[in-house]
C-alpha cells in the first residue's frame, strides 16, 4: 500500500483532484474519500494538518447550520411565526415565540405587528423542528428586528476575511465608519449608521471581498475609510 | 428589499449614490460590435456591471399589405434567467415585452433604418431586419444598454447577398452594403425615488423606485420616443426638464457608437 | 447521407482539413470563468467559431414545488441557441432539438455530481449559444462543468466533451460546421476524466465497430487535454481569490 500526498499546503485543488493516496490520511472539509484515495469536491484551499487534509471551499453557497449567527428575510407567514429566506435551499422558520422574553398572544396581536414581509432580522439558528426545518432564535440581545440601514450581499466564503483574526477588521470597520455593523453567516451584512458612512462601509467590505487575498488589505482599507 | 428605500433617500437627497456616482451620471459605458460572427450585426454593450448582447440578423420576406415598399423591423428581448434569478423560464414576460417595444420605438419612429431602401421587389420582397437583445448581466437599467446595443448592432450591420433567380438569401456570403442608417436614437432612462430624480439604476436602486421615463432622442435634439413605467408619478414640469436633460445625455453616449 | 445542396467537392485536401486543421486536432478552446456577476457560477466557451455562455444558479429552493425530489438534486438544465447564432436566425424559445440537447446534458452532468448532497433543492444550469460552427452541445457541458464548479457545488470530477466523426471517409476530432453537415458521422461524448467513465454519447451516421473504437479512444485522448484547459482556467481565477486568513 503505497501512500502518498499529491498536493502542498495553500494549494488550489478542483473538484475531483487527487490529494492523497492511502488509509492513513483523512478527508476534511470539502474532501472525499474513494476507494483508498482522497480527492476534492469543490474548487477550494489545501489545508495539511498532520494526516488530516482538508479543503477549505473558495465558493458555495450557504450551508446553514446550527449556532450560525445570521442576517435573515422574512418572506412568508406561517400560522405560529413567519417563514425566513436566508439566500440557501434551506427553510428557516421564525417562530412568534423566539421574538421576544415577553409572552406574544396571538388571539389579541397580528404577526404583521412585529414582522412584515420584506423586514430583516439578526438571530441564532437552533435545533431542527420535528417538520424538519430549521428555526432561529431573536429573543436575546443582540438580536432583533433591523431597521433601516443598508443590506449587502458578499459571498460566504469571505466571511472570516470580513471579520478578521479575532474580529480585528470588522471592528476597524465599526470604529472607522462609526457604523454599526452586523455580519450574518450567510453573507447578509447590515450597516447602520449616517447614510453616506454607510455606503463607505460597504464599499470597504466589498473591497475586501475582492482583494481578499492581497497583502496590504488592511491598509487600503484603512485609506478608503479615512479619505478618498 | 425595503429596507433599502429610506437609505437610497437619505443618500439622494444629499444628490448622492451609494456608488458615489452624481445623480445624472453614467456608470463606466463600453460598446464592442462585431463579436458575434454569425451575426449580421452585432454589439456587446456594458454599463458597469449590466452587460446585454444584440445580435441583428436579416432575412427576406413579404412585406406588410399597408406597407409594399417597406422593409421590415422586428425587435425582441429574451430576458434568459441566465442573466438574472428574477428572470423565469417560459414565454416572454411583461417586462421582455415591454423592453423590446420600448427600445422598438425609439428607432421606428426616428426612422432609423430607412425602411424604404429595403425593397427587393415590391409586394412581394423586402427586407426584413430582426434587432435581438440578450441580457446576460441585469445589474439595472436594461432599457438604456439594449438600446444602445441595438443602434449600434444596426449601424454596423452588412447585408448578406441575395439570389435573385433562387430568391433566397445566402447567409454565408456577405456584401459590402451597410444596413442604410439616418438617424441614431439614444434612449435615457430616468427613475424617480421619493421625489429624487436620476439616472442609470443599478439592480438595486430599480428595486426601490417609484417610477421611471425612458426618452429617446435623436441627432437634433428631437424626442422619437417616451414611455413611463413603474406605479409612480411624474409632473408635466419635470417630463419637460427631463427631454432637455436627456438630449444632454444622449449626446455624450451616441459619441460612443463605434463606426464600424 | 448522399450529395448535399451546398456541399463543398471536398472535406480534406492534401491531408488538410478546409480549415486548416490535422485529423486528429481540435478546434482552439477558451475559457472564462466568472462572466456573469448575478449567477452563482458562470463561464465562457469558445471552441473555434462556437461561443457558449453558462449561468449556474443553486443549490436554490426548488420552485415548482412538484419539482422536489427528497432523495437528491432536482437538476434543471436548459439548453439554448441565441437567434443571431446561426447563419438563417433561429426562432427564440425552446424546440425539440434544444429540449433533448438539455436531457442529455443534464445526464452528462448528473454523474459528476453529489446529487445527494443537495437533496430538497434545485441546481439550475443555463447554456446559451451566441454563435454556432457545430460542437455546441460538447462546448456547453465543459461550459457548464467549470461554471458549476464556479458556483462551488460538490462534484467527482469535472466534465469534458468532444465530438468526433468522419467526414470525406476520414476519422477527424472535431468537426466544424461544414464537416457536420456534409460528413457521413457525427459522435459527441463527454467523460469523467478520473475514472473514464462516459456520460454522454450520441452518434448520428453510419460507422464500424471498428470505426467507433477509434473515434472514442481520439475523443478520450482529447478530453485528457480538455481536463487540463478547464483546471488551468478554474486555478487561474481562484489563484486571485485565494483566502490569506486560515
Amino acid at each position: 500500500m503505497t501512500e502518498k500526498i499529491h498536493i502542498k499546503d495553500k494549494e488550489i485543488v478542483v473538484p475531483g483532484a487527487l490529494l492523497a493516496e492511502g488509509l492513513e490520511y483523512l478527508p476534511s472539509g470539502r474532501a472525499f474519500r474513494d476507494g483508498e484515495n482522497i480527492y476534492a469536491s469543490t474548487i477550494g484551499l489545501i489545508s495539511i494538518k498532520g494526516r488530516v487534509i482538508k479543503v477549505i471551499p473558495l465558493a458555495g453557497k450557504y450551508m446553514p447550520k446550527r449556532g450560525d449567527v445570521i442576517v435573515a428575510k422574512i418572506n412568508g407567514f406561517g400560522k405560529f411565526g413567519w417563514t425566513l429566506e436566508i439566500d440557501s435551499p434551506y427553510k428557516i422558520d421564525l417562530n412568534v415565540g423566539e421574538i421576544s422574553m415577553n409572552y406574544i398572544d396571538l388571539k389579541t396581536n397580528k404577526l404583521s405587528d412585529y414582522f412584515k414581509i420584506g423586514d430583516y432580522v439578526f438571530g441564532e439558528i437552533t435545533d431542527i423542528t420535528e417538520s424538519g426545518y430549521m428555526s432561529l432564535t431573536a429573543k436575546r440581545r443582540p438580536y432583533r428586528k433591523l431597521v433601516n440601514g443598508n443590506i449587502i450581499k458578499v459571498g460566504p466564503t469571505k466571511i472570516p476575511r470580513i471579520i478578521g483574526k479575532q474580529g480585528s477588521m470588522i471592528n476597524m470597520l465599526k470604529d472607522m465608519s462609526g457604523c454599526e455593523i452586523l455580519v450574518g453567516q450567510n453573507g447578509l451584512i447590515w450597516i447602520s449608521g449616517e447614510a453616506e458612512k454607510e455606503s463607505k462601509a460597504a464599499e470597504a467590505i466589498k473591497l475586501i471581498e475582492r482583494e481578499s487575498h492581497l497583502s496590504g488589505l488592511t491598509e487600503k482599507v484603512k485609506s478608503m475609510l479615512e479619505g478618498k | 428589499m425595503a429596507i433599502l428605500k429610506p437609505y437610497f433617500t437619505d443618500l439622494l437627497t444629499k444628490d448622492k449614490r451609494e456608488d458615489g456616482r452624481k445623480l445624472f451620471e453614467y456608470r463606466d459605458v463600453v460598446i464592442e460590435t462585431g463579436a458575434i460572427e454569425r451575426a449580421n450585426g452585432s454589439a456587446r454593450v456594458k454599463i458597469g456591471n449590466t452587460e446585454v448582447l444584440v445580435g441583428v440578423k436579416l432575412d427576406v420576406g413579404t412585406p406588410f399589405p399597408d406597407s409594399p415598399e417597406s422593409g421590415i423591423l422586428m425587435v425582441n428581448a429574451e430576458l434568459l434567467p441566465l442573466a438574472s434569478p428574477h428572470f423565469e423560464f417560459g414565454p416572454p414576460s411583461k417586462d421582455a415585452v415591454e423592453l423590446a417595444r420600448v427600445i422598438d420605438r425609439g428607432i421606428r419612429e426616428s426612422h432609423a433604418v430607412d425602411l424604404d431602401k429595403l425593397c427587393i421587389k415590391p409586394k412581394e420582397k423586402v427586407w426584413m431586419v430582426f434587432v435581438d437583445i440578450y441580457p446576460i448581466n441585469d445589474d439595472g437599467n436594461l432599457f438604456d444598454a439594449g438600446a444602445l446595443g441595438a443602434i449600434a448592432a444596426l449601424k454596423t450591420a452588412i447585408l448578406p447577398k441575395y439570389d435573385e433567380d433562387e430568391e433566397k438569401v445566402l447567409h454565408k456570403e456577405l456584401t459590402k452594403t451597410k444596413l442604410p442608417i439616418q438617424q441614431i436614437p439614444i434612449l435615457t432612462t430616468f427613475a424617480k425615488l421619493n421625489g429624487k430624480i436620476f439616472v442609470d439604476t443599478t439592480m438595486r436602486e430599480e428595486k426601490e423606485i417609484d417610477a421611471r421615463l425612458s426618452i429617446a432622442t435623436i441627432d437634433d435634439e428631437t424626442t422619437s420616443a417616451m414611455q413611463k413605467g413603474g406605479v409612480g408619478t411624474f409632473t408635466a414640469k419635470e417630463i419637460l426638464e427631463l427631454t432637455e436633460k436627456a438630449a444632454e445625455l444622449a449626446k455624450k453616449l451616441r459619441k460612443l457608437i463605434p463606426s464600424k | 447521407m448522399g450529395s448535399k445542396v451546398g456541399a463543398p467537392e471536398k472535406l480534406i485536401v492534401n491531408g488538410k482539413r478546409l480549415d486548416g486543421r490535422k485529423l486528429n486536432e481540435m478546434r482552439k478552446m477558451d475559457i472564462k470563468i466568472g462572466v456573469i456577476p448575478n449567477a452563482d457560477g458562470s463561464s465562457m466557451v469558445t471552441l473555434g467559431g462556437t461561443k457558449v455562455i453558462c449561468s449556474v444558479y443553486g443549490p436554490k429552493e426548488v420552485l415548482p414545488r412538484r419539482n422536489l425530489d427528497t432523495e437528491q438534486a432536482f437538476l434543471n438544465c436548459v439548453y439554448g441557441m441565441a437567434s443571431f447564432s446561426t447563419p438563417e436566425r433561429v426562432r427564440p424559445g425552446p424546440n425539440r432539438r434544444s429540449t433533448e440537447i438539455g436531457k442529455v446534458i443534464a445526464d452528462a452532468l448528473a454523474p459528476a455530481i453529489f446529487m445527494e448532497k443537495y437533496a430538497g433543492s434545485e441546481i439550475t444550469i443555463i447554456m446559451e449559444v451566441i454563435n454556432a460552427n457545430a460542437g455546441t452541445r460538447t462546448a456547453a457541458i465543459n461550459a457548464a462543468s467549470v461554471a458549476l464548479a464556479d458556483a462551488g457545488i460538490e462534484m467527482r470530477d469535472l466534465v469534458c466533451s468532444i465530438a468526433s466523426g468522419k467526414a470525406d471517409g476520414q476519422l477527424m476530432l472535431d468537426l466544424f460546421e461544414a464537416e457536420d453537415n456534409f460528413g457521413e458521422a457525427d459522435m459527441p461524448l463527454a467523460v469523467l476524466p478520473r475514472t473514464k467513465e462516459i456520460t454522454l454519447l450520441q452518434m448520428d451516421g453510419m460507422l464500424s465497430t471498428a470505426e467507433i473504437k477509434k473515434l472514442t479512444d481520439m475523443s478520450m485522448k482529447a478530453c485528457e487535454e480538455l481536463y487540463k484547459l478547464q483546471k488551468k482556467a478554474l486555478q487561474e481565477k481562484y489563484e486571485t481569490e485565494k483566502d490569506a486568513s486560515e
